[in-house]
């Protein structure tokens, strides 16, 4: 892969798109934390500085926060009299792991305290949601479950059955469904609701436009619901497509809900395992693989795994 | 083979030694998949009650992988003091459970047993355990080692500095462990998780952290964890080498899933005594973890405590410095929730202490367990009290680089003033004479990385 061509292919699909009116632009996406002034160079126990007032009254209180997740807060240096104060800064800005946070006494102040808790409840959130029905509806996606019965704590529970659709399932991809499709694409729940929903918009046209300006064949696409990587292998048995790509949410990181990976593989079958696939994984917005490159990407493995007839490991010796 | 008992009118039978062993354990999700968990709560107590009178013989002759098929097995059995053995084969795994809880049983005496038992007995003896068992037995069996400083001596809690970054950047590296530094944290290893496994990210990583050692004098010794292999090319190049690391299976077949056998693991033991850098004479550096047998089908139909128990059986061999299991990180089809994860923290260290290792935890979550930071603080001071090693340090116990949650640098010295214990000896000099601590307790000037930038 070279960069320069991907690069290219990226450029043209998005002009395309934006002529299209199908995305808008990208916008921004520096990864690096915002620089902090010195003027917000504060010790506050206030997640956020917040001007001082005295109430007379509780009906005079008043709190109005802003997002203490914004970069300019987050990375915000919480050591009190410290040796280097501009030094605390470039440590910080030199990793996104949570330094220069400060302490009352051994313990975490209540500002880093209460971001840390903040970033795990999304988090906990995007865990236990399921994909909004509307962006679905979007993108005329029918959707299918796995063996999972239960609930998402089946679902946590037996990886097993979320590798494999259920006998509903299996009828309705076989009335709705073409068969021998060049490429089939699929999106899975998996781990994060948040990841389809952060990435569906932008990397679906992409996907879906490269695959047909290179002259083949969409398979019709759906949605299942609890899946697991390996309910590619039901897929390609059903289907017998060329190759299948599964857009699933990831495993959430704290805090970051929204990573997405497009699983793919060159016609899967029983017993395939991850050494048969291939992974466009941290598909997302500001700091990962921008979704409309990772679309790009994933036409163009797409298209390798059919000129070798291969994927996974055995891709990588053929190429 | 007859194995049965009546509980509450009713008769529970097992078939094998294999399936009350399952049958046996606290509940955990990944018995469950593996099928070999109890059906009800009472068959897991009625297994229970008949695995308390079965002597220990009996586990010596069942062990988890038949000895001519698995090299794990091998190395358990060919381990056991036959002195000793012959003294407690008679013993049933209810009265072995007493023998250790009882008042007159000395810390030397259990350590001395140690030598004669194999893993699937250490094993057993923890299904009879309750949680405060758990911490009163491993309390009892403090194991210490040395590298550059001594580590879990009585009175001290280490903590490993583990500055992990999402892309192995030296620079975003060395300001988290100037951090960890500067809460006490690092007594035990400043231990990098690298994303990149190859030769010359890892040596690189090694060169930096050596260089933070040297230039402020810690009594310390690094590590990058990266697979055995590369390390021994680090040492063999000439690297600045502390610990030498590896993540070991229950079994030949799951270690063969992690790319090593006993032949390596002996191979890159004998580099390690050669070639790192540290006075010794413990080099060596295990991760383990619930699971990780079954995750890799290699559990041969055993229950995940007792795959465990043969990890440190494995460790054992290599005179280790350190061993933790990383207890929640495997994700809920294994430990499902809180309570599961602190249960098996508790197993794993007693376990190890038990078998006779240096044991810390990586108290440790993922964000699709049920469970918090909470839970996890909850299980860092039931191990403190257990008397447990060491704990890992991350920036606020958020892992940049793994996506899980584990304890911080703010916990080890919480948990030490909370217990009043210290730094291993030497590190805990090294912090008063810069002046970070005094009396057991952080300075003003503890918790600023930006001490670190000058010398």
């Amino acid at each position: 892969m070279d960069d320069t061509q991907l690069a290219a292919i990226v450029d043209a699909i998005v002009r395309e798109l934006k002529a299209s009116g199908a995305v808008k632009s990208a916008g921004s996406d520096s990864a690096a934390p915002a620089s902090v002034s010195s003027a917000s160079f504060s010790t506050s126990a206030s997640v956020v500085p917040v001007q001082a007032r005295v109430a007379t009254s509780a009906a005079g209180l008043t709190i109005d926060l802003p997002d203490p997740t914004l970069d300019q807060f987050r990375y915000m240096p919480r050591v009190k009299n410290p040796k280097d104060p501009n030094g605390v800064k470039a440590l910080i800005e030199s990793t996104t792991a949570r330094i220069g946070v400060g302490r009352a006494g051994p313990r975490y102040n209540t500002a880093s305290l209460l971001l840390f808790q903040g970033d795990h409840a999304v988090t906990q959130d995007a865990l236990y949601r399921d994909v909004d029905q509307n962006l679905l509806n979007e993108f005329n996606l029918f959707t299918v479950q796995t063996k999972i019965t239960g609930g998402k704590q089946e679902y946590l529970l037996r990886p097993d059955l979320g590798r494999s659709l259920s006998d509903d399932a299996k009828r309705t991809i076989n009335e709705k469904c073409q068969k021998n499709v060049n490429v089939q694409l699929c999106v899975g729940d998996g781990l994060s609701a948040a990841a389809i929903e952060a990435n569906l918009r932008q990397i679906f046209p992409v996907i879906k436009q490269g695959v047909q300006q290179a002259g083949l064949t969409f398979g019709t696409p759906f949605f299942i619901k609890y899946a697991r990587v390996g309910v590619m292998n039901d897929i390609g048995e059903l289907i017998k497509p060329d190759v299948v790509i599964l857009l699933i949410g990831e495993r959430p990181g704290l805090g970051r809900a929204e990573s997405m990976s497009a699983y793919m593989g060159y016609k899967p079958k029983y017993g395939d395992t991850d050494a048969d696939r291939d992974v466009v994984c941290n598909i997302f917005e500001n700091g990962g693989t921008n979704p409309l490159e990772g679309g790009a990407f994933v036409v163009q493995i797409a298209q390798k795994m059919r000129k070798h007839q291969a994927s996974g490991v055995k891709l990588k010796t053929a190429s | 083979m007859l194995l049965r008992t009546k509980l509450h009118g009713k008769t529970y039978e097992f078939p094998d030694i294999r399936i009350l062993m399952g049958k046996a354990n606290e509940e955990k999700s990944g018995d469950r998949l593996a099928g070999v968990g109890a059906e009800t709560a009472a068959e897991r107590v009625a297994a229970k009650l008949v695995l308390a009178e079965v002597p220990l013989w009996v586990l010596r002759e069942n062990p988890a992988v038949p000895y001519d098929q698995d090299e794990v097995t091998r190395v358990i059995q060919d381990a056991v003091d036959p002195t000793i053995y012959n003294e407690i084969k008679d013993w049933t795994v209810g009265e072995f459970r007493e023998w250790i809880l009882a008042d007159t049983t000395t810390s030397d005496m259990i350590r001395r047993v140690s030598a004669g038992l194999t893993s699937e007995m250490v094993s057993a003896v923890t299904k009879l355990m309750s949680n405060l068992d758990l911490m009163y037995g491993a309390k009892k069996i403090p194991v210490s080692a040395h590298c550059n400083n001594t580590i879990g001596a009585p009175g001290t809690l280490s903590s490993r500095n583990q500055p992990n970054h999402p892309t192995d950047s030296p620079e975003g590296i060395r300001a988290e462990i100037y951090e960890g530094l500067s809460y006490g944290s690092g007594d035990s290893v400043i231990g990098i998780n690298p994303v990149d496994d190859s030769y010359g990210s890892v040596s690189r990583l090694l060169d930096m952290t050596y260089d933070v050692i040297k230039t402020w004098n810690i009594p310390t010794q690094n590590c990058v964890l990266a697979h055995v292999t590369t390390q021994m090319k680090c040492m063999q190049s000439g690297s600045p080498v502390g610990l030498v690391f590896q993540s070991i299976a229950g079994s030949q077949k799951g270690n063969d899933s992690f790319g090593i056998s006993v032949g390596l693991l002996d191979e890159a033991y004998e580099l390690a005594k050669k070639h790192c850098f540290p006075k010794g004479p413990n080099f060596m550096y295990f991760e383990t973890g619930q699971g990780s047998a079954l995750s890799a089908d290699a559990h041969n139909g055993w229950d995940q405590l007792t795959l465990e128990a043969r990890n440190y059986g494995l460790a054992k061999r290599y005179h280790p410095y350190q061993v933790n299991t990383v207890v929640g990180f495997i994700g809920p089809e294994y430990l499902y929730d809180a309570r599961q994860i602190q249960r098996a923290g508790l197993e794993d260290h007693f376990m190890g202490k038990l078998t006779g290792i240096p044991m810390g935890c990586d108290a440790c979550y993922t964000n699709h367990a049920r469970a918090d930071q909470n839970a996890i603080e909850n299980l860092a001071v039931m191990l403190t009290a257990a008397g447990c090693n060491y704990f890992m340090g991350v920036p606020m116990g958020d892992d940049s680089m793994l996506s899980y949650q584990c304890t911080s640098y703010h916990d080890a010295p919480s948990l030490r003033q909370l217990f009043k214990l210290r730094p291993a000896p030497e590190f805990e000099k090294w912090m008063v004479d810069l002046g970070l601590m005094k009396d057991g307790v952080l300075t003003d000037k503890a918790g600023d990385p930006s001490f670190f930038l000058k010398r």
